[in-house]
């Protein structure tokens, strides 16, 4: 009897945010699925029995345009370059904070990890600032070195890197607090024994530390690579796409083929699009993983 | 290699990196105390050669950061008190008590969450714009009630709640709210403080739904605000730090204080994968 009683009470706990999610977010998810095989357009948007059918032609016209291919490698960049220097960075910063010698140990972290938690677009701000091209200090710490000026955000080929720089800043503390303690989980007798039988730093580092943080490292790596492949805020506050397209992300895309022009239909082919690209990388790197641990 | 001179580069790394990750925030502070077109001259100046507020003064009298900021503030407050009391009780029906297709339901939660939420967002403009929500506060509020990442969190730490302490107050006579209300909300207490930080800052900080379902000036979130100000505003550098000190400041004011909750959800959050 009690339990059948819990049975009942328990719907009330789970059902205003079963309906929450299912109205909100399931239900967007699969009309993007079915909008992005309309022509859904302003027209659409104001009338809809101006909207058609079109089958798989919104995929289709977006392979053809030259825009969206480049939306789509600039965001490949950004995630190719960046994900391995940020989480190169992370796993560096999280070494030195395990350090015994290290002291301080928490205000560095706290420190290191300040910028995560800022507003991305206040310190896009900022970085747009420091990358100027004439009193940015960025320039201005180069200079010291003798390197001229770098128009870090008005030339194509430096609006990417410099992108990617602002980016790793921004984010990196997040991992090194995963990555910090995944090794502090590492058992010391493992240390002990590598150094009882003569292996150096590099060699601990190779034979212990490495092996020991392969899970967490793997599972770092994918979610970082979804997370950069959601690119969006940095090129809108700092460079609006530009220059010559250069930094325009599949999100920001997404964004002016949606909700500049209104065409919601192709806009939701992109999110799809971006979805699966993510999904299948993610599936491939599973899999990666796994057969790296039965080896 | 000595363990001093060892010690010596450890710390000195480390010192070298937190200066470094933290000297754009320190400058923002500086820069947004100089007076106008300081900032613009070579070299770049680090400390303002009179320190002065009119760049805040300026934002608040004239940029309308005071509405900017008000909005800012209520809808994090209200989107964390609503999605809490919705997450907290979903998360602890889905450790605690037994219902048809539980374990179902919840792999169908914890598969979604591969899914970005930028898919949902096109057509969850038009549903809103159905519903009379864009362009209002409802229109962040109502799609953010409730969502599977806090679920989950509270979900992982209820299933330590002992069986025992609900069973024996259930054999009182205790109603199930009754008990969720005065043994699992004291208990789960940390995990509420968590998700409480995570989502006040998220909202926050978020900034893409915003720009997108908030259309008129006079709701527009800080992040948002400050886009627009910093695309018209490209040179004045100043009054941008100044907005970005406003922005940027009360989420490190509430992450050092709550910091250690903040990274409990962290690790809870990267091991659901």
């Amino acid at each position: 009897m009690r339990r059948r009683a819990g049975s009942g009470a328990a719907w009330w706990f789970v059902g205003p945010a079963l309906v929450v999610i299912a109205v909100f977010f399931f239900l967007p998810v699969l009309a993007a699925l079915i909008m992005s095989l309309t022509d859904f357009d302003i027209y659409a948007l104001a009338d809809l029995r101006n909207l058609r059918f079109v089958g798989l032609r919104n995929y289709g016209r977006l392979l053809e345009t030259p825009l969206f291919w480049q939306a789509f490698l600039n965001t490949l960049y950004f995630a190719v370059v960046g994900v391995p220097l940020s989480v190169g960075a992370s796993l560096g910063a999280a070494l030195l904070l395990n350090s015994r010698l290290a002291r301080f140990q928490g205000l560095f972290r706290t420190a290191l990890f300040a910028p995560v938690v800022t507003t991305l677009v206040a310190v896009a701000v900022i970085w747009r600032y420091l990358f100027n091209t004439r009193y940015g200090f960025l320039n201005y710490a180069l200079s010291q070195f003798g390197i001229p000026p770098i128009d870090w955000l008005g030339d194509p080929h430096w609006a990417m890197p410099a992108i990617i720089l602002f980016a790793i800043w921004k984010s990196f503390g997040y991992n090194m607090v995963i990555l910090l303690a995944g090794l502090q989980g590492i058992p010391q007798e493992l240390y002990e024994a590598a150094r009882i039988d003569g292996a150096s730093a590099a060699r601990q580092f190779r034979y212990v530390t490495l092996p020991m943080l392969a899970p967490i490292l793997g599972m770092v790596l994918i979610l970082t690579i979804a997370g950069y492949f959601q690119l969006f805020a940095e090129p809108y506050v700092m460079t609006q796409g530009g220059p010559l397209q250069s930094t325009v992300s599949v999100l920001y895309f997404m964004y002016e083929e949606g909700f500049k022009w209104w065409n919601l239909g192709s806009a939701s082919a992109v999110a799809f699009i971006l979805f699966l690209f993510i999904f299948a990388v993610t599936v491939v790197q599973v899999r990666v993983a796994r057969r790296g641990f039965a080896s | 290699m000595t363990p001093g001179l060892a010690r010596v580069i450890v710390n000195g790394l480390l010192f070298g990196i937190a200066a470094i990750t933290l000297f754009p925030l320190v400058w923002m502070v500086a820069v947004s105390l100089m007076s106008a077109g300081e900032a613009s001259t070579y070299p770049p100046p680090l400390v303002p050669s009179h320190p002065t507020f009119a760049n805040y003064r300026e934002l608040f009298a004239h940029a309308g950061m005071g509405r900017y900021l008000v909005n800012s503030v209520f809808l994090a407050v209200s989107v964390t008190l609503v999605s809490l009391i919705f997450n907290v009780a979903a998360g602890y029906a889905f450790a605690k008590l037994r219902f048809a297709g539980r374990e179902r339901i919840f792999k169908l939660l914890l598969g979604a969450l591969v899914i970005p939420g930028q898919v949902a967002m096109v057509p969850l403009f038009l549903l809103l714009k159905q519903l009379g929500l864009v362009n209002s506060y409802g229109g962040i509020v109502v799609p953010a009630m409730a969502g599977i990442f806090g679920i989950f969190l509270v979900r992982q730490y209820a299933l330590s709640i002992p069986d025992d302490l609900l069973e024996a107050a259930r054999i009182d006579g205790a109603s199930e709210f009754r008990i969720f209300w005065l043994i699992v909300v004291p208990v789960l207490k940390p995990i509420i403080v968590t998700l409480a930080v995570f989502t006040l800052l998220g909202t926050w900080n978020d900034f893409m739904w915003p720009l997108i379902v908030l259309t008129d000036n006079s709701l527009y979130t800080l992040p948002v605000a400050l886009a627009s100000l910093s695309r018209e505003h490209v040179a004045d550098n100043e009054l941008m730090m100044a907005g970005s000190v406003l922005t940027t400041l009360p989420v490190l004011v509430i992450f050092i204080a709550l910091q250690r909750y903040y990274v409990q959800g962290l690790m809870a959050g990267s091991v659901k994968a």
